[in-house]
């Protein structure tokens, strides 16, 4: 038994993501909800956000009214793990109509980058950015298959520069302005050799969706799309201290891919998908999934990638909206951004300067959260 | 049974200020050679542990006594989280000698003159207004002495003090730095109060002579006097190199001089602090740490003055944009301590370095972070900081060693664990 073709998803919102100076998390939660086109109302509510927020309560300020909600938090993926709940919540009948929802606040902290919560700890753990903690994987790809410092930077730069046009495109980006290779090889080093332009920004953001079961699907809209598979992994957080783990994959991903891949009945995910949504936080990070999600053999990425096979109109389209790079991250938001554009590309609604191929009908999100070796990772399939 | 000293050890850091620097930034102060400069994740407490690891300490000592004069906790003992990190028996008696100068040769005398196998270590971090003589005459170091009876490698003949009470150094709590009086009043105190302690321990050790000579002080002046006037043929000089490490010193002096003794060979250590303290020895063989006062002092890496004025707060660069580290929790570091301060067993290994990265965005009390993904010979891979490292030069598939620091301070708790660093 599985959760294909059980669920359907009936709308789907996303806010502009950016530096919201005039918007609280109230404020980008109402947007969110003001974006659905929808006359469904939900009988319960899942709300995902890292650290914009404790309870439910947080989305029940917003509502005005007494409500089911409850808030997840899984990392970076709090927005899919809000998805994977309010769609189990449906299929098991619990509920006719469920929301998920994802918000974070992430400029209201005055910092650089992402920061979390600490708790009360040891103070063993490594302290280190996320910039630095993916930076391991680029000298440890480059050495496992050979590949020279020249092309393991173009092929990084080609990932960011592709993502930035595509973001240009699309005006709930928070970046949209094209970069070239050149630019971003330039840009200065955070971490080491990822320049600032490898890094995804922080933005502010929500974004939301409505399920249903399949079979009411059409009472709501006439194009819905259908949950073929969702899948989450928290890995063992072993990866660390782990010495037959070499930072040229992510083993959370991976299982999380197999389990969708069953899930959805997919054998041959070159062919498969119209396009996939995938976790560029940093741009390692989308070379190394390229291989995870199956699109290409181990070691090949970086040519696939030269080769343009993952641009906007190329054999695979990866990131179509311009993902995390052009997005910015908030958050517990960014899962669903995500959703919301294989919302938008299947039903053929994407502006006219960014819609793709859609004929092969299914899409893929991939989200996730934490570092290379303790890493949570969410796969998500839906299609016509 | 003899008596004395059954292994000795100094610790000396890995970077050099070079004292022309600050004449060449400041127009005023420095002088020739170099002083040791204490990391900006170290302090006395991590310095004692290093100095510890370099003696091997088998048996196992009945106490360990820690001195300093710039303690890393006032109330706590400091002696504990040494304990923890040489993984020391909870029956062994961990204590501290605190505050003064004279606290470092006080330590060694009073294990010496008692019953017990005592573990003395003492350590110090010499800092001052920039410019000031003790800033460049300063040092920072550590230094052990296992102390007990049977087979020693240097024999306790006897020793003599003399105290009297003037006012000469002083710092009061808080003060950043130490102030004096007129230099020549230190020299009217000290060099009779030195030949008085002298005589009396050359009858004590029922000598009329010593074939080599340590004297330690904060006092340069009555130093240079002493050990003239004192006239024995060999001197142990660290002030080129390292510079006077204040509570250590004596301790640090007396292991360099124990690493180069030949059997028979009769040592006097001289300490001027508050009175005069003699201690004198009949080296039996010589000092075999893992590595010697003077390989350490060969082992060195330059600090830039900038750096050495930022790492000892006395200018503050604009730190990353990042949140500082929140307070360790007590309960947890101590369900942790056995990986927290022991390390697992593993502190004495040689890891390899799978990985690395630096870090530039992180918070760190001077960045960047460089950090490594480090495979040890048991089998067991740790994420770690590396430390005394140049990032140009490390590549990986080097050998790392483990070394005891402090990671930050919030809400004045100091998070100790370890780093790892180049082998040398």
């Amino acid at each position: 038994m599985s959760i294909k073709d059980r669920v359907a998803i009936v709308a789907s919102s996303c806010t502009r993501f950016g530096e919201a100076w005039d918007r609280g998390t109230d404020d980008l939660l109402r947007e969110a909800l003001g974006g659905l086109e929808t006359d469904s109302t939900p009988d319960a509510y899942w709300l995902g956000t890292a650290q914009s927020g404790m309870s439910g309560i947080t989305l029940g300020k917003v509502l005005g009214h007494d409500r089911p909600i409850t808030r997840v938090e899984n990392y970076c993926a709090s927005g899919s793990e809000a998805l994977r709940n309010a769609s189990y919540a449906v299929a098991s009948g619990a509920y006719d109509v469920a929301m998920a929802i994802g918000v974070e606040k992430v400029k209201d902290a005055g910092y650089q980058g992402l920061n979390a919560f600490p708790i009360p700890n040891d103070g063993t753990q490594r302290t280190l950015t996320a910039a630095a903690m993916f930076s391991l994987v680029i000298p440890a790809y480059a050495n496992k298959y050979g590949v020279s410092d020249e092309d393991m930077r173009d092929a990084l730069a080609h990932i960011a520069s592709k993502n930035h046009s595509n973001g240009a495109r699309n005006p709930r980006a928070q970046f949209r302005r094209e970069m070239s290779e050149d630019q971003i090889k330039q840009s200065p080093k955070v971490a080491g050799a990822l320049g600032v332009l490898d890094c995804a920004g922080v933005a502010d953001g929500a974004a939301a969706a409505i399920v249903v079961r399949a079979e009411d699907a059409t009472k709501y809209t006439d194009k819905p799309l259908y949950i073929k598979a969702l899948s989450f992994v928290a890995g063992s957080g072993s990866g660390l201290t782990d010495p037959s783990y070499d930072y040229t994959h992510f083993p959370e991903v991976e299982a999380s891919v197999k389990d969708a891949y069953a899930q959805a009945g997919i054998t041959d995910p070159r062919s498969a998908f119209a396009m996939a949504e995938v976790h560029d936080c940093f741009t390692p990070t989308e070379l190394v999934l390229m291989e995870d999600l199956g699109f290409c053999p181990r070691g090949t990425a970086y040519k696939e990638v030269l080769g343009g096979a993952f641009d906007l109109h190329g054999d695979l389209p990866v990131n179509p909206d311009g993902g995390l790079k052009s997005f910015g991250h908030p958050v517990g938001a960014t899962g669903l951004r995500m959703l919301y554009e294989c919302w938008l590309q299947l039903r053929g609604e994407a502006p006219p300067e960014r819609q793709i191929d859609n004929s092969r009908g299914l899409a893929l999100t991939q989200n996730l959260g934490g570092y290379p070796g303790e890493m949570v990772s969410f796969v998500g399939i839906v299609g016509t | 049974m003899a008596r004395g000293i059954v292994a000795s050890a100094g610790y000396v850091p890995y970077r050099r200020l070079q004292r022309a620097d600050i004449r060449a930034v400041m127009a005023a102060g420095g002088g020739r050679g170099t002083r040791s400069v204490a990391s900006f994740d170290e302090d006395t407490t991590t310095m004692a542990v290093e100095a510890c690891r370099q003696l091997h300490l088998t048996p196992a000592p009945d106490a360990i006594w820690f001195a300093t004069s710039e303690p890393g906790y006032l109330d706590k003992t400091n002696a504990n989280a040494i304990h923890a990190a040489l993984g020391l028996d909870e029956a062994v008696t961990a204590l501290d000698f605190g505050g003064a100068i004279r606290s470092g040769v006080g330590a060694l005398k009073a294990a010496l003159e008692s019953t017990q196998k005592v573990l003395v270590v003492s350590a110090d971090i010499r800092t001052g207004q920039p410019t000031s003589a003790d800033e460049a005459q300063g040092g920072d170091g550590a230094a052990a002495m296992l102390v007990g009876d049977g087979e020693v490698i240097a024999t306790y003949l006897g020793g003599a003090s003399a105290t009297k009470e003037f006012v000469e150094r002083w710092r009061t709590p808080g003060d950043l730095r130490s102030r004096t009086w007129e230099d020549r009043f230190g020299e009217a105190m000290y060099v009779p109060l030195a030949e008085r302690a002298w005589n009396a321990a050359l009858k004590a050790a029922d000598l009329s002579e010593v074939d080599v000579l340590c004297v330690a002080g904060m006092h340069a002046r009555s130093v240079a006097r002493v050990t003239k006037q004192l006239g024995v043929g060999r001197t142990i000089d660290l002030s080129a190199s390292v510079g006077d490490a204040g509570t250590a010193q004596p301790m640090l002096m007396l292991a360099a001089a124990l690493e180069q003794a030949t059997p028979d060979e009769t040592i006097a250590l001289v300490s001027l602090a508050d009175g005069a303290d003699v201690l004198i020895f009949r080296a039996v063989e010589q000092a075999t740490p893992k590595r010697t006062v003077q390989q350490q002092i060969d082992a060195a890496q330059d600090v830039s003055y900038a750096r050495f004025l930022s790492w000892r707060g006395m200018i503050a660069p604009e730190p990353p944009n990042r949140p500082e580290p929140a307070r360790v929790s007590s309960p947890a570091a101590e369900r942790a301590a056995e990986h927290k301060f022991a390390f697992d067993g593993r502190s004495d290994a040689i890891g390899t370095i799978v990985t690395f990265t630096v870090d530039r965005l992180a918070y760190s009390p001077s960045p960047p972070i460089v950090f490594a993904i480090v495979d040890f010979p048991d089998g067991t891979r740790a994420p770690l900081e590396l430390t005394d490292v140049d990032p140009d030069a490390l590549k990986v598939g080097d050998e790392v060693e483990m070394t005891f620091r402090k990671l930050s301070t919030a809400d004045g708790i100091h998070n100790y664990f370890w780093k790892a660093k180049p082998t040398r």
